[in-house]
């Protein structure tokens, strides 16, 4: 082996990536030739000293957080399916602590108003959807979405309007437990205030007309009609409230109709 | 149940390489936040591609979708520090007295050292990244880089001839 050969393979060499006799050739050749053992120590110098300097960068702990999240983000937006499962946890729990709530609650409530009884559901269901951050299990401004989203999880249809035009966009959908039963949760937004509309099959088809109870700082509408229970609850300003109302209740007699 | 099972073992076989993924973003960009969206990405993107890991060798395959990732971005934003394939002399230069185990020892610190890597281009400072802070096997650089075997085994020469001659100008300096 002559010097150039050698020269070109030192670096190979240092990282051990020669084959027995490669190695064999130029351990021979620098043990006769000073330039290329010399040649070798420099390499093995600056290699330790690249790799003794603590030159590895480590990734920071918020990155590592951040990038666990966005996988998991990532894992839920794949397939949207997927996710239903957790959604029905969720939507289990809330029923189970809106059960423990009646549990709790209706000893002191037996002899009140039905009416005042849902009220107090409904407010709760309310302030709870916006508490833990779990306005919508179908988050969509699309009815052709949250509509559909209802089927097989209620056995009836609630009537889905956007009104997005009148500056009340529908935020999405939910299940819910009111009156003991599960209900549809309806949300949409005015500017920065949240409405809840809970929609459920009234128990007979007697109509009345919409009726206001005020509670915390809360305005609830509720009426009855085409077979329907309706609650709205908000802390939206009365009169904008009240409008709202008004087109809730003339769209959904006419999708009735 | 299927999706939450590709997360797991995505997070079993690909999070525990991110210290080496960060290392050569970091190395490649040359700056911090860079790094860390390059990661970021690279994370999803694997993600993305998950069903199409082998199951062989879970860091080389990360490194390259980071290496990708990282050119992509150098392309776009230092498009002149690629593609500079330099003939660096390799051969030791007799008249260059630079006493290894002393001056490595003594004078050469981190900071010249970190400089020094810098100042090579993409193609030789991910070779010396990849073999001598990570161990990489010359293979695994060669599949990470997407180049042959040969090629790794001479960028990596002529990065530390390279490598040699800058700290040895710093050293003169210096003195």
């Amino acid at each position: 082996m002559n010097c150039e050969a050698a020269q070109n393979l030192l670096d190979a060499y240092l990282d051990g990536e020669l084959d027995p006799p490669g190695r064999l050739e130029i351990e021979r050749h620098m043990q006769d030739c000073g330039l290329c053992a010399h040649g070798y120590e420099e390499r093995r110098a600056l290699q330790r000293a690249v790799g003794g300097s603590g030159l590895r960068y480590k990734a920071p702990a918020e990155l590592q957080q951040k990038i666990r999240f966005a996988l998991r983000r990532e894992a839920n937006a794949e397939k949207p399916s997927r996710t239903v499962p957790r959604r029905w946890f969720a939507a289990a729990a809330s029923v189970a602590i809106a059960a423990l709530a009646l549990l709790v609650v209706l000893p002191f409530m037996r002899g009140r108003a039905g009416d005042d009884l849902v009220a107090r559901e409904v407010l709760a269901g309310h302030v709870r959807s916006l508490m833990a951050n779990h306005l919508a299990d179908v988050p969509s401004s699309d009815k052709h979405t949250v509509k559909p989203w209802f089927n097989g999880k209620l056995d009836f249809s609630p009537p889905v309007e956007d009104f997005a035009a009148q500056g009340f966009p529908l935020i999405g959908g939910r299940l819910d437990y009111i009156d003991n039963r599960p209900v549809a949760a309806l949300v949409y937004q005015r500017r920065k205030h949240f409405i809840n509309v809970f929609v459920w099959p009234a128990s007979s088809d007697k109509q009345s007309p919409a009726t206001i109870i005020e509670r915390q700082g809360y305005d609830l509408f509720h009426w009855t009609k085409g077979g329907m229970n309706y609650w709205v609850v908000s802390d939206l300003e009365q009169n904008d409230l009240r409008n709202f109302v008004d087109m809730l209740q003339t769209e959904a007699a006419a999708v009735k109709s | 149940m299927g999706e939450k099972d590709k997360l797991t073992r995505f997070e079993e076989a690909i999070l525990p390489h991110m210290d080496a993924a960060y290392n050569i973003a970091r190395w490649l960009t040359r700056n911090e936040r860079d790094a860390e969206d390059m990661v970021q990405e690279s994370y999803l993107r694997a993600f993305k591609f998950f069903d199409a890991f082998t199951g062989v060798n879970a860091r080389a395959w990360l490194l390259t979708i980071v290496r990708n990732t990282c050119y992509t971005w150098l392309q776009q934003n230092r498009g002149r520090e690629l593609m500079t394939e330099f003939d660096e002399k390799i051969h030791s230069e007799q008249n260059e007295a630079w006493d290894p185990a002393a001056q490595a020892a003594k004078e050469i610190d981190g900071r010249m050292l970190t400089q020094a890597i810098e100042a090579l281009p993409a193609e030789y400072r991910e070779a010396v990244v990849l073999r001598d802070l990570e161990g990489l096997s010359y293979k695994e650089i060669a599949e990470v880089a997407a180049v042959p075997v040969g090629t790794v085994m001479s960028r990596l020469a002529r990065a530390r001839a390279r490598l040699k001659r800058l700290l040895t100008e710093r050293l003169k300096e210096k003195a």
